[in-house]
């Protein structure tokens, strides 16, 4: 690791204040994924801000009958908390779908969120990659491909979104609170959270500088059946190649989000439409505008199988 | 560097599995001059105090020494080990406050006042740890490299079904309860190259029994 220092945040204001005037400088939480990639300097900060003891642990019911979950709640402890079991079940499927407990019981809501790309070129500082150095081009569009994104990809990047527990968020219209450097509060809908890569892959997200997630809140229960499907090459502690969530909604409306198959949470209304319809025209619908490689194609057909088996348990 | 100051370490550096033959430091000991690590340029170096297996201590660290570090090339605590360095293996999995996690993606300095247990905390050789002893009655390790992780690991598990923590293997996700596929979701994040997981299982498994009965 590059040398860097190292302070404690005293407050969610002081932070983001810090973190915008530092050059250099990042948010510490769980420090999974930050800390993986400083020992391999795809990272390096010069100033580590440990938000860690900011009070930013709790879950507890909006005023409209919601959640609010606080930034550092630990990916075990929302999974496990009895009101996400109950309400928001699609949830705690995703999280209990990613990683593994250890890992879980460090990484942050936060954090999860911000969590980078698995792709192996920007793993590798040999290799290209657009999103590690911007306009040195893409080592994967035409290199090992087989896990990367067919959805929302641009000819500068197809790394795919890695995380589970966004897709769930973004199935539930979830919202992503921060306050920032300046000190004011605003709620980004997670549907504006992650940036699809076009021509600047390293821009992930809408945060500005120093801006620090302090919640994430879900709208009031959907109600209704909870899945979360993930498909990978080993049953457990495994990114996903597809995964699914699905609410069939006691409203008759269901609703779809998908990951490992794009490159930020994908979740489309022609698709929701098409529920009525079956399996079959909902993955039509999902995977409009798929661009595929040869080595990720079969993704298509993964997708599709995932949404029939989903429907075929749902009618059992 | 003279001859005396040459250790162990750095006659085996690059060989973990020569590593792991080393004996287990019964208890953590401050570390003479020579063994201390060489304090790099234009570093900061910042007090930390943890209660390791019970021990209150106190380190200079350098920000960048992971909670893995601290506690091997610090502490001399080389019952917890590196694999991966990357969370990919779990050798080095520890519990701090309690909870399980992978000590090579966490910095030292970001547990200042917390309580950590290793596979040291948990047993010795005198008076093992039933996990330990059940580890050894059905040989759930060949190398054995993995073991203190998969041990530590293990403990934990048990703990969290009875917390009612539940896993990617749970049908209802109110109703957790021990089984050998609950452990085989839950272990997944420690990694056994000898594969020794099935004895690993039924080690597991004779434990829970223990516990309940």
């Amino acid at each position: 690791m590059k040398p860097f220092a190292y302070s404690r945040a005293a407050s969610v204001e002081e932070a983001a204040s810090a973190a915008a005037s530092v050059q250099g400088a990042r948010f510490i939480a769980g420090g999974t994924n930050l800390l993986d990639l400083m020992k391999l300097q795809i990272e390096t900060p010069t100033h580590l801000i440990d938000v860690n003891h900011l009070g930013l642990d709790r879950i507890e019911k909006t005023e409209d009958g919601g959640l609010r979950i606080g930034a550092l709640v630990r990916n075990t402890d929302l999974a496990a908390d009895r009101a996400v079991r109950r309400d928001y079940a699609v949830l705690s499927r995703a999280l209990l779908a990613g990683a593994s407990g250890q890992l879980r019981n460090k990484a942050t809501t936060g954090g999860n969120l911000l969590q980078r790309t698995r792709c192996p070129y920007f793993y590798d500082t040999r290799m290209p990659c657009n999103k590690r150095k911007p306009g040195s081009g893409c080592g994967a569009i035409k290199g090992i491909s087989r896990s990367l994104a067919i959805l929302g990809t641009s000819d500068a990047c197809i790394a795919q979104h890695p995380s589970d527990m966004a897709v769930a968020l973004r199935l539930l219209d979830a919202s992503v609170e921060t306050v920032g450097a300046d000190g004011n509060r605003r709620a980004i809908p997670i549907a504006d959270f992650h940036l699809a890569p076009g021509d600047s892959p390293h821009v992930e997200n809408a945060l500005r500088p120093g801006e620090l997630i302090t919640a994430v809140t879900l709208p009031k229960p959907l109600g209704g059946t909870h899945v979360y499907r993930k498909v990978r090459d080993r049953a457990s502690y495994a990114f996903a190649l597809v995964s699914v969530a699905a609410v069939f909604g006691k409203d008759g409306k269901t609703r779809f989000a998908f990951g490992g198959i794009a490159t930020k949470p994908w979740r489309v209304a022609e698709a929701e439409a098409a529920a009525s319809r079956g399996a079959k025209a909902v993955a039509e619908a999902a995977l409009a505008g798929a661009a595929p490689t040869a080595q990720n194609a079969f993704k298509q057909q993964l997708t599709a199988q995932t949404l029939a088996s989903i429907y075929r348990q749902q009618e059992a | 560097m003279t001859v005396e100051q040459w250790t162990r370490r750095h006659i085996l550096q690059g060989s973990a599995a020569a590593a792991a033959a080393l004996p287990v430091a019964k208890e953590a000991q401050a570390a003479p001059a020579s063994r201390r690590p060489i304090r790099k340029e234009g570093t900061h170096m910042t007090a930390v105090g943890l209660t390791v297996n019970g021990r209150e201590v106190h380190l200079q660290l350098d920000p960048r020494t992971t909670l893995l570090d601290a506690l091997r090339e610090h502490l001399h605590l080389t019952g917890t080990k590196k694999g991966c360095d990357h969370g990919q293996c779990g050798a080095c999995t520890v519990m701090v406050e309690g909870r399980r996690i992978n000590s090579c993606l966490t910095l030292a300095v970001m547990h200042e006042g917390e309580t950590v247990t290793t596979i040291e905390g948990l047993g010795t050789p005198d008076r093992l740890h039933p996990m330990q002893r059940a580890f050894i009655t059905h040989d759930g390790y060949q190398c054995g490299y993995c073991t203190p992780g998969q041990i530590c690991s293990a403990v934990a598990v048990l703990e969290e079904i009875d917390a009612g923590i539940p896993s990617h293997a749970t049908g209802d996700l109110d109703d957790v309860a021990f089984s050998d596929a609950e452990v085989r979701e839950r272990m997944s994040g420690n990694i056994c190259r000898c594969a020794a997981y099935p004895n690993i299982i039924a080690a597991i498994r004779e434990v829970a029994g223990e516990k309940k009965a």
